[in-house]
């Protein structure tokens, strides 16, 4: 018998086009292409008088620009309008299928690809956008890649690539009510920190990855880089096929068994090797909220902020005296409590119906506390569509939310939606970083429940202490 | 991409104060190397001026004193010193082309994300990796403004009484120094790639969409 092997193992060594002394060609299936990190590419192509090798292998959206505002407005800042409109023009001139910002498809790419079955199992993915990772839920490898990357996916349908290691985070234990997949997520990068993953591809296994639902799963791979580990892997099962089925890029018929036969070889053999593995108990966790400005820098709700004297390590230290300065955080104080202007819930981490579901479950009979401005921006067109059949909005806008068309908005704040400076959101994107929602503005990450929970107190709040009073 | 040998220039180190306390910087994250309103452009050139533009200007666009890059001699750094994790956040290449456009052809930290790494690469940047130790011995002589060479031939970065040497992949060594054209190397072994594809759409027919 041969060599046990890891999901990974199975998809690099099934996309190898070409072997050679220490580089490697790795066949793509699949490129999601949007509107930022693209014209430089397209632009590349031209020069050099270079065609697109495969453009049925790709799918291009707007999503980092656009305004959440009426789309009948237009997109109201004239860069970002050229942009969208040089992503539109490159799509025609190179035969690329583009979802244009009207169509009700529109949307975060990271989320428009599973929704149109154009992510599956097995697939190669890459898109110039680090989140890319968010693919790997359905058993994909997919990861970010950088714009000449891009240029060269689309001139060669390949990447030049080297192996990266397995690492095998095993997540076990019930998820107590209240803590959520946001949670499992920050957890491990907490626990192994934002360079933990460098140079791996982690692998997600055990009971507590297993009972997520698929949108759980996709959050859980979507912050894998804020881990470092470009891509995260969770191996398909029934519930990966029952979500793939019927979906318009799905294959049908008979090419639908023999994928399904074919996905059911993906997961990782028993006894696979890793280079790297380690273990989290999914029961002992508690909702949890960033203090600083990595991703990394994660406590529990009912935590404290932590003390510099406890930190050993120089460098640490003044990165971490560095982040409370930003964060106008006082060492040693409770995270709870501290009062908040500002809400997010959206993002290609936590803006599927799932995640909406979630935060309009503890909302019915409150109001949005005075002294917040809380927004709600579904992932796409469709988990819009969706949220609104399930009466989801009037929920958000009767408590005192805005309802937003769908796009990246304030997790990047490309687009108008924006932190003040000094400004306090709680966010369910996935990013703290200095200025990341806005110039000075401070982000703590979120599940949505907590967002929610947040926007009804104006201040971080346990959103298990609220769920107890509704009884 | 313009051939990599070597670069003598001076190096600027990125730095935290603590009290009298010096540490290199850690997580510089791409949003900080190039905050997102210059990722609206749609070309790859003129993005030095915003090149770490939040810790560089303040809210009216003046120039931060203390910031190391507008200071003299640093802003005709050529060398960057940072700590560990480099680079990490998103994709976006308009990090590297800031970098690059700002003058800078070399960056040295402990470790570097992944993607940004690439990146570097794929710009003419070289990306050095070397022990922490090692770094902060170079803060010193950094700061007194005296020049370093960086020899990719030798990998080697030469001071004035010292040689400190690194690693880099050989087959990154070789497109940067004869300054190679990833794509059209990748062309020349097309036949590969049809064969691939061949292969695949009849075993394999959903992953090549037709």
């Amino acid at each position: 018998m041969s060599e046990p092997k890891t999901i990974y193992d199975k998809i690099w060594e099934s996309h190898l086009a070409y072997e050679g002394d220490g580089d490697c060609l790795l066949y793509i299936d699949r490129h999601l292409i949007h509107e930022v990190t693209s014209p430089q590419a397209f632009e590349g192509l031209r020069m050099s008088n270079r065609q697109v090798r495969r453009p049925q292998n790709a799918l291009a959206v707007a999503d980092h620009n656009i305004p959440t505002t009426d789309r009948a407005l237009g997109i109201g800042d004239e860069e970002s309008e050229i942009q969208i409109q040089t992503l539109e023009d490159n799509c025609k001139e190179f035969g690329i299928k583009y979802i244009e910002t009207s169509d009700k498809r529109q949307g975060i790419v990271h989320i428009i690809g599973p929704e149109q079955g154009f992510t599956l199992p097995g697939l190669t993915i890459v898109c110039g956008d680090s989140h890319t990772s968010t693919h790997g839920a359905f058993g994909a490898l997919a990861h970010g890649i950088g714009t000449s990357e891009v240029e060269h996916v689309l001139a060669t349908q390949t990447l030049i690539q080297k192996k990266a290691k397995n690492f095998k985070v095993n997540i076990t234990g019930k998820c107590k009510d209240d803590v959520t997949a946001k949670d499992l997520a920050l957890s491990v990068i907490g626990a192994i920190g934002t360079a933990g993953g460098t140079g791996y591809v982690i692998e997600y296994t055990g009971d507590a990855v297993e009972s997520l639902s698929i949108e759980g799963r996709m959050t859980l791979c979507n912050l894998t880089i804020e881990a470092g580990a470009r891509a995260g892997l969770v191996s398909p099962d029934e519930k990966t096929f029952e979500y793939l089925k019927g979906r318009p890029m799905s294959p049908k018929d008979a090419e639908w068994d023999s994928a399904i036969e074919y996905w059911k070889t993906l997961a990782s053999d028993r006894n696979a090797k890793y280079d790297k593995t380690i273990e989290i108990d999914a029961s002992n966790l508690t909702p949890l909220v960033t203090w600083g400005t990595s991703p990394e820098d994660v406590i529990s709700i009912d935590g404290n902020i932590p003390n510099l004297e406890d930190i050993k390590d120089d460098s640490k230290r003044s990165a971490v005296k560095r982040s409370l300065d930003y964060m106008n955080l006082v060492p040693g104080s409770p995270i709870k409590g501290v009062p908040i202007d500002r809400v997010f819930i959206g993002s290609c981490t936590n803006g599927r119906i799932e995640d909406l579901r979630e935060a309009a479950s503890i909302l019915p009979g409150k109001k949005v506390s005075e002294r917040v401005s809380a927004m709600v921006v579904p992932g796409s067109g469709l988990v819009k569509e969706q949220a609104e059949e399930e009466g989801l909005d009037k929920i958000f806008i009767e408590a005192g939310f805005e309802w937003r068309e769908p796009g990246c908005s304030m997790c990047l704040a490309m687009n108008a939606d924006k932190l003040a400076p000094k400004e306090r959101c709680a966010s369910t994107s996935n990013r703290n970083f200095e200025g990341r929602q806005g110039r000075e503005g401070r982000t703590h990450l979120v599940s949505p429940k907590m967002a929610a929970a947040a926007a009804l107190t104006g201040c971080l709040t346990d959103v298990r202490e609220m769920v107890l009073e509704n009884g | 991409m313009d051939k990599f040998s070597s670069v003598k220039g001076i190096s600027a180190p990125l730095i935290n104060k603590s009290g009298n306390q010096l540490s290199l910087m850690m997580n510089i994250d791409t949003d900080m190397i190039i905050p997102k309103q210059f990722l609206k452009t749609i070309k790859r050139s003129g993005l030095g001026k915003n090149l770490f533009d939040e810790m560089r200007y303040d809210s009216d666009g003046k120039e931060i004193d203390s910031f190391i890059l507008n200071k003299e001699p640093f802003r005709k750094a050529k060398i960057l010193i940072a700590g560990k994790n480099f680079g990490c956040g998103s994709s976006r290449e308009h990090a590297p082309w800031s970098i690059l456009d700002f003058g800078i052809k070399v960056i040295i930290a402990p470790s570097f994300a992944d993607i940004f790494f690439n990146n570097s690469f794929k710009n003419g940047i070289l990306p050095i990796k070397l022990d922490e130790k090692i770094i902060n011995s170079l803060i010193d002589v950094s700061m007194k403004g005296e020049e370093l060479e960086v020899n990719l031939i030798d990998q080697a970065i030469i001071l004035h009484d010292r040689k400190i040497e690194f690693d880099v992949d050989p087959i990154n060594k070789e497109c940067l120094v004869k300054g190679l054209d990833d794509i059209g190397s990748t062309l020349e072994k097309v036949s590969f790639i049809d064969e691939f594809e061949n292969e695949i759409s009849g075993k394999r027919p959903w992953n090549i969409p037709s």
